[in-house]
């Protein structure tokens, strides 16, 4: 059992429903989700009396965090912690069960000459592809995620994005990463959004739910903030930012404004919604910058492999080079680490 | 679950909670040579007071002795005066201002290269993060100097007339919260005018000033064009009323620049004053909350609040009151309060023991006059001079705290309830230097900026400063600007 799985079914928020009841019921059952989504109007009240987001200010509040010095101790635990909190990635046409099974091994052991680094949270892979990332994971602390939902555009019919779903959940997948649908956000439908994070939720059941804004499509902070409790009035247990397929992908400005949506929905509700940021993080001093956003936001209660991820691919394998950097203090060379 | 890192060591650290704690980052002394004396910088060259006199200068961190610099004297007052009009008149004044620029640039570029060790030097003696003294501090006094020198040889394009004429020697007298750049605010503009200047940093400060005096000299700056004479206020006294001394500009405290403003009437001098403040951060219902806590947080604890255009006092729309100071101190239990060369502290010292002393004195009497006192638990280095970042609430406008100058890392929280009662409670000070305006709605920033008597009215941003920006008061926070075209006035006779 992944520790993402474990923080939903140790929260206890809901028990997995009879299929195809689509009652709206909100997963949290807490009077504050209840009243601000009791109609498309309180809804809409709500969202549109959000305080707004200051570009200019988001912008350079994280870049004051950014001149944060991390070194020694302090650097080594937000590296380990870091490889923890990854979420090993492969979502290409070109994905084969080899390549699968090869980035699965490297999830459970990142360094097979080093003991002592951590397992990664879990490999993210298509649906296809979730039975082969299981068995290859099978005894293993490692969560198999899926990007269901027709990932990356989400540009389906619902019953077509809810079947997607559940196929990933049928192979074994314990983690969902479902992609909201910008045009209805854009179009100002945002009922029709918060509806399908619900219906997505309750064909999850158990498994973990992580909904991807694609922040890159709605542009502006104050759409990602509206977007992030959009998702989280829906029962997300995880924001994520991207699908890693449009540009930009994530960025600093949109982890603060979702460290802050989380730490405002946890302060309104007592639910603690996770955030993932993924696509072209791809640096250790990318990661670290996020972890002290994160960590000077929402607080260090966000900074666990259950609360927060990193969707990449080839951070991991900076992370233990520089991993390898600070313990030995001279860098190793790229072929020291396996690619996949 | 083995292997992950939650259990990894807990470092002591104010802000990061438990699990992330960030360890020490110090940034390192090595790159700054203290010599153990400093003699005054005139004509040129360093030499000996004429009073033989020196006195210590502090690391108000650590209270270590960081060098001895010299007293200067009337007399040394009257050899960097004349060594001043003697340049001015003979070299810099007829020079072209396209060769003045070539020195100004080349002095920015240096600036810009010895960074590093002016950024440390500033916050050895003055105490403030080094973060503040590398990011801030040091790129500004750069970028005022580049774009002052880009005005040196356009002076007739300034809109002050055809043929402006440079006004002679200037006596420039500095405070100690941004000693370099306020130097830089007020050589740039004098030297690219065709001034020369006598520059008096301030007593607990001197060292980035002697710094900059090397700097000078490494640009060959030719003798006498800049003298720099440490000292204390009978040294800044003696300055300004020479009477070789065409042109008197002072920031500092509204009480000495008062002081000046007398000694120097009917001498026919020109005076520019940059002074106190008591600034009003007026944020409104509709602000961009989380933004708004962020410019509160710099508005008063940016340099420890020894910032004369300090947002000081807090004026939120009651409707938002709540939770705005719930985030406010939620904020503020974050700042990192320690060692100020450590790069990830954001509140370093407080300059000296006078000014911690008033301080608590002013943070008393909010107490004693019944407003509500709130710091962080933060802990308090043994050595050195600190006070913590504290939040008054429960403010009345008649109370010392919300009047005075604090000058420290002391924030008066006032409500109001309509933009017309903002403005007024805004106004209401003696002061009248700077103003921050806090809302989503640009009609409203529009017109809070035509009502608020403030020198510099900032809208959903506070303490930002750039040199083509002019910068300066109303009332008792002084005359004159600084920076931009308009800085040129003051040391143009047009």
């Amino acid at each position: 059992m992944s520790a993402g799985a474990e923080h939903v079914v140790g929260a206890g928020h809901r028990t997995r429903s009879a299929v195809g009841d689509t009652a709206v019921a909100g997963p949290a059952h807490h009077p504050v989700v209840d009243e601000l989504t009791a109609s498309e109007s309180a809804l809409r009240r709500f969202l549109f009396g959000l305080p707004g987001v200051d570009q200019v200010g988001a912008e350079s509040r994280v870049a004051a965090l950014s001149t944060r010095s991390i070194k020694n101790d302090a650097k080594l635990w937000a590296i380990d912690a870091a490889i923890s909190m990854v979420d090993l990635t492969t979502l290409e046409g070109a994905d084969t069960p080899g390549k699968v099974r090869s980035l699965c091994a490297k999830a459970v052991r990142p360094d097979p000459a080093d003991g002592s680094v951590p397992p990664v949270a879990a490999v993210c892979v298509y649906p296809d592809l979730v039975a082969v990332a299981k068995a290859a994971l099978a005894g293993s602390p490692v969560a198999v995620a899926s990007v269901a939902t027709a990932f990356p555009s989400g540009r389906a019919p619902l019953a077509v994005r809810l079947a997607d779903v559940r196929d990933a959940l049928h192979a074994g997948a314990d983690e969902i990463d479902m992609v909201i649908d910008r045009g209805a956000y854009l179009a100002g439908r945002y009922a029709t959004v918060l509806e399908e994070v619900r219906a997505v939720k309750q064909a999850c059941g158990p498994a973990h739910l992580k909904v991807i804004l694609e922040t890159g499509e709605l542009a502006t902070y104050d759409n990602v903030r509206r977007a992030s409790w959009i998702a989280m009035l829906g029962g997300a247990d995880f924001v994520k930012t991207s699908t890693g397929k449009v540009t930009p992908a994530a960025t600093l400005p949109v982890a603060l404004v979702i460290a802050e949506a989380v730490r405002d929905f946890f302060e309104a509700t007592g639910r603690r919604v996770g955030v993932k940021v993924a696509g072209g993080i791809r640096t250790a001093k990318d990661a670290i910058r996020y972890l002290v956003v994160v960590n000077e936001t929402a607080g260090d209660e966000w900074l666990t492999p259950a609360m927060f991820r990193f969707g990449a691919s080839s951070l991991l394998n900076d992370l233990l080079m520089q991993r390898s950097k600070q313990r030995s203090g001279a860098y190793a060379s790229p072929d020291d680490f396996s690619v996949e | 679950m083995s292997g992950r890192p939650e259990s990894a060591p807990v470092a002591s650290g104010a802000a990061g909670g438990k699990r992330f704690a960030y360890a020490p980052a110090p940034e390192s002394r090595a790159v700054v040579r203290l010599r153990p004396t400093y003699g005054l910088f005139v004509d040129g060259e360093f030499v000996e007071p004429s009073s033989g006199v020196h006195f210590p200068t502090v690391n108000p961190a650590t209270e270590e002795t960081l060098a001895h610099v010299a007293e200067a004297g009337a007399a040394d007052v009257e050899r960097a005066v004349a060594a001043a009009a003697r340049a001015q008149r003979d070299v810099w004044g007829p020079m072209p201002g396209s060769e003045r620029a070539k020195y100004l640039f080349r002095v920015a570029r240096i600036v810009q290269e010895r960074s590093r060790e002016l950024a440390v030097l500033e916050t050895l003696d003055n105490g403030k993060p080094i973060r503040e003294s590398r990011d801030v501090d040091v790129p500004l006094a750069a970028a005022h100097f580049f774009y002052y020198a880009g005005w040196a040889d356009k002076l007739e394009y300034a809109g002050l007339g055809p043929a402006p004429r440079p006004l002679g020697v200037a006596g420039q007298v500095v405070p100690w919260n941004f000693p370099l750049l306020m130097a830089a605010w007020k050589l740039a503009p004098a030297l690219a005018a065709g001034n020369t200047c006598v520059l008096k940093p301030a007593e607990t400060t001197p060292l980035s000033a002697l710094l900059l005096a090397e700097i000078l000299q490494q640009a060959e700056l030719p003798p006498g064009v800049v003298n720099v004479l440490t000292g204390a206020g009978a040294t800044g006294a003696a300055l300004v009323a020479h009477p070789g001394v065409a042109k008197v500009a002072f920031t500092g405290s509204t009480g000495v620049g008062k002081s000046i403003q007398s000694a120097l009437a009917g001498t026919g001098k020109r005076l520019t004053l940059e002074l106190g403040g008591k600034a009003a951060n007026v944020v409104f219902e509709d602000a961009p909350l989380s933004q708004a806590v962020e410019g509160i947080v710099n508005g008063i604890f940016f340099n420890q609040g020894h910032v004369c255009c300090a947002g000081s006092r807090l004026l939120v729309q009651e409707s938002v009151a709540g939770p705005v100071v719930e985030a406010l101190q939620r904020r503020v239990e974050t700042l990192r309060l320690g060692d100020p060369l450590d790069k990830n502290t954001d509140l370093g010292a407080i300059n000296s023991p006078q000014q911690l002393e008033r301080i608590r004195e002013l943070a008393d009497s909010g107490e004693r006059d019944g407003a509500t006192r709130w710091s962080p638990a933060c802990a308090i280095p043994e050595r050195g001079y600190w006070f913590p970042p504290t939040v008054f609430t429960g403010v009345s406008p008649a109370q010392r705290i919300a009047r005075e100058e604090i000058f420290g890392p002391v924030l008066s929280v006032l409500t109001f309830r309509t933009p017309e009662e903002a403005v007024a409670k805004a106004n209401n000070t003696t002061y009248g230097l700077s103003a921050g305006v806090w809302t989503e709605k640009g009609s409203r920033i529009l017109w809070m900026a035509k009502h608020l008597r403030a020198g510099v009215v900032w809208a959903n941003t506070f303490n930002r400063f750039d040199p083509t920006s002019p910068f300066g008061g109303y009332r008792e926070s002084g005359f004159g600007r600084e920076g931009g075209r308009h800085g040129l006035e003051a040391y143009l006779d047009a």
